[in-house]
């Protein structure tokens, strides 16, 4: 093999008189343990023993099939524009391009919220695009499990498009140079060329939005409504259930905990492996 | 423009083109300006020689299609190539760090080209493995560039441009990438795959070694532009400019010459055995120097000039003196003379060159 051996774990013996100032420590501890202890009170209080049953109840599996439905369909949407998207903001030069990044990027920092009200506005029924769309289509969004998955991919699109961008702009440009040499299009340079090089990339970006979608509350709660069965997701049920079932919020809290540490796992070679 | 109206540029309409290349590239790009004349035979090999940021790349890079021109024209076999995108043009590049593709193996990478050109895959793979073959690969055909060899990704990279049976094939820094040993190997391959290659062939180096054993003609760039062009022999005999006079290791002086005297533009005069009049060089390698502590007496030699040590450095097995005084030159010795010299930066030393040591031709 030609790459050398994974660099010795041991650690280096400490210099005397050079520990960590209790200054830093202290805070330091403080926030690990504010990030941990609200996790570990959900395992707490977990009704392990009634949790089978909470589990297997049809209200549950009915908010996780739609969650999960909803979100893969949210990727797959981000995936099929995003990544275009991606290669046009890393790839070519026109007028604008920060702004259009910047805007990209918007519903990275909007409140989700109100991103649901923008989304009305645009798809709703009297929405500026949406009046047409019933008027010649008879397609209505708002309140349906479409409009579950548009206000997902609303919030969710930008990780992967930021995801992706910055994957091509590590990947050498010059490959698709080599392409065209050969007789390649730009685009079939980017299927058989670029996609297979930043595919770690798209997919990390993937996993990304699709957690972020699995997790949208407040979007999908002002653009779709709360009907279990065709807009009650899994964090909408979980925020229903806590007024009149704890035990089942708690139940389905942990179906999103162990789903957000199955991605971490997943990506940890990713985004936990520092330089 | 019409062409029967107005006689542009040497095309004539009508009439069969000369095969092989013709342009002219012009390139702009801010303070740099590329603007190089290159024609070529089907069989020549022809080396763009110069230092770094000459604009040998974009010169390749032009002739590619992978940087526009912002002038002149680009003919190849006749058909003007100058508004065809890359992948539209008969033209193989090998590219200075391969670009192999990574994910792909040595035969699909190869077999890359002519899929992208329309052959179906199985075609293209069979056409693969006899290029492969054809380098002496064909038990690689299975692996990754990562698990090859500077000198095989080297092969698949000349496979895959040959692949698509250019008309012109493009080489940038063809053996820049590789270790002293495997350069030497890979450059007697790649000169065997030159010599057999049909069509018109050029590379970009700044090795003026691969340039003289590689190509058939030297094109030496210098600034955006050509400063002289012709045989390996030739140019290593007749520098013309002091980067050549570097690369091929001979002291160049421009001046005036008359009769048996060439008058230095930098001042002294150099005897010569040839009899020229008019602008002229003189040349003399560094090994034509003697140097000596004190003027020397008896000496036959008619150049002498006093000069100072500004540096000295090993060169191979002896002793490079960089001088200055007088005249600027370059004076190799043996280790031992230059101890018994007591050579050192500052120190002051005559340095004489035999008349018949120089070589005087037209400017």
């Amino acid at each position: 093999m030609t790459s050398g051996p994974a660099a010795p774990r041991t650690a280096r013996p400490r210099p005397p008189g050079r520990g960590v100032p209790l200054a830093l420590l202290a805070p330091a501890l403080l926030g690990l343990a504010f990030l941990l202890v609200p996790l570990l009170a959900l395992l707490v209080r977990a009704p392990w023993r009634s949790l089978p049953e909470q589990l297997t109840s049809p209200e549950v599996w009915q908010a996780l099939r739609l969650s999960l439905f909803c979100a893969t369909a949210a990727t797959a949407l981000s995936l099929v524009v995003g990544v275009p998207l991606a290669w046009l903001l890393a790839r070519t030069e026109f007028r604008g391009r920060g702004l259009v990044r910047a805007l990209v990027t918007l519903p990275l920092v909007l409140p989700p919220v109100v991103g649901g009200v923008a989304l009305l506005l645009a798809l709703g029924r009297n929405g500026v695009v949406g009046q047409y769309l019933d008027a010649w289509f008879g397609i209505s969004l708002p309140f349906t499990t479409a409009g579950v998955v548009l206000a997902e991919t609303f919030v969710a699109m930008p990780f992967l498009v930021i995801s992706v961008e910055g994957t091509l702009r590590a990947a050498d440009p010059r490959f698709e140079e080599a392409a065209a040499t050969l007789g390649a299009s730009r685009f079939t340079a980017f299927r058989r060329v670029t996609l297979p090089l930043i595919a770690p990339g798209v997919a990390a970006g993937a996993v990304l939005a699709w957690a972020r979608a699995l997790g949208e509350f407040g979007a999908t709660i002002t653009f779709a409504g709360n009907f279990p069965g065709r807009t009650q997701t899994m964090p909408l049920a979980v925020y229903l259930a806590l007024q009149n079932d704890p035990a089942a919020a708690i139940a389905l809290s942990l179906v999103l905990l162990a789903v957000s540490v199955a991605v971490l796992a997943g990506l940890r070679d990713r985004w936990m492996r520092t330089a | 423009m019409t062409e029967s109206t107005v006689p542009h540029d040497a095309g004539q309409p009508g009439r069969t083109a000369a095969p092989g290349l013709d342009a002219r590239l012009v390139v702009d790009r801010g303070a740099f300006r590329l603007d190089i004349a290159l024609t070529a035979a089907p069989g020549d090999v022809v080396a763009l020689l110069g230092p770094n940021g000459a604009g040998k790349t974009t010169a390749l890079r032009a002739l590619a299609g992978l940087t526009p021109l912002t002038a002149g024209h680009l003919r190849l076999d006749g058909a003007e190539l100058h508004r065809t995108p890359p992948e539209a043009r008969p033209v193989g590049v090998v590219f200075q760090d391969y670009l192999l593709f990574p994910h792909l193996t040595a035969l699909d990478n190869v077999a890359f080209g002519p899929r992208c050109r329309g052959a179906g895959k199985a075609e293209a793979r069979a056409r693969a493995a006899e290029w492969l073959d054809r380098m002496g690969l064909a038990g690689h055909a299975g692996a990754r560039p990562r698990h090859l060899s500077g000198g095989q990704a080297q092969r698949v990279a000349l496979a895959r441009a040959l692949a698509i049976d250019p008309r012109l094939l493009l080489l940038d820094e063809p053996l820049a990438a590789l270790d002293a040993r495997t350069r030497l190997e890979v450059r007697a391959r790649l000169r065997r795959h030159l010599a057999a290659f049909e069509a018109v062939a050029v590379l970009v180096t700044h090795d003026p070694l691969d340039a003289m054993v590689l190509a058939d003609r030297l094109v030496v760039v210098e600034h955006g532009r050509i400063v002289q062009e012709g045989a390996p022999t030739d140019i290593a005999r007749h520098p013309r400019t002091e980067y050549i006079a570097q690369l091929v290791g001979l002291n160049l002086y421009r001046g005036h010459a008359d009769g048996h005297t060439v008058r230095l533009d930098a001042g002294p005069a150099v005897s010569t055995t040839e009899d020229l009049s008019g602008p002229a060089f003189v040349a003399f390698p560094p090994g034509a120097v003697t140097l000596y502590r004190d003027r020397p007496t008896g000496s036959s030699a008619r150049n002498l000039w006093r000069c100072r040590v500004a540096g000295l450095e090993t060169h191979g097995d002896q002793i490079r003196a960089e001088l200055t005084g007088e005249l600027s030159l370059a004076a190799d010795l043996t280790t031992v003379a230059a101890a018994e010299l007591d050579l050192h930066p500052g120190a002051p030393v005559w340095a004489a060159v035999k008349a018949a040591q120089t070589h005087a031709y037209p400017a």
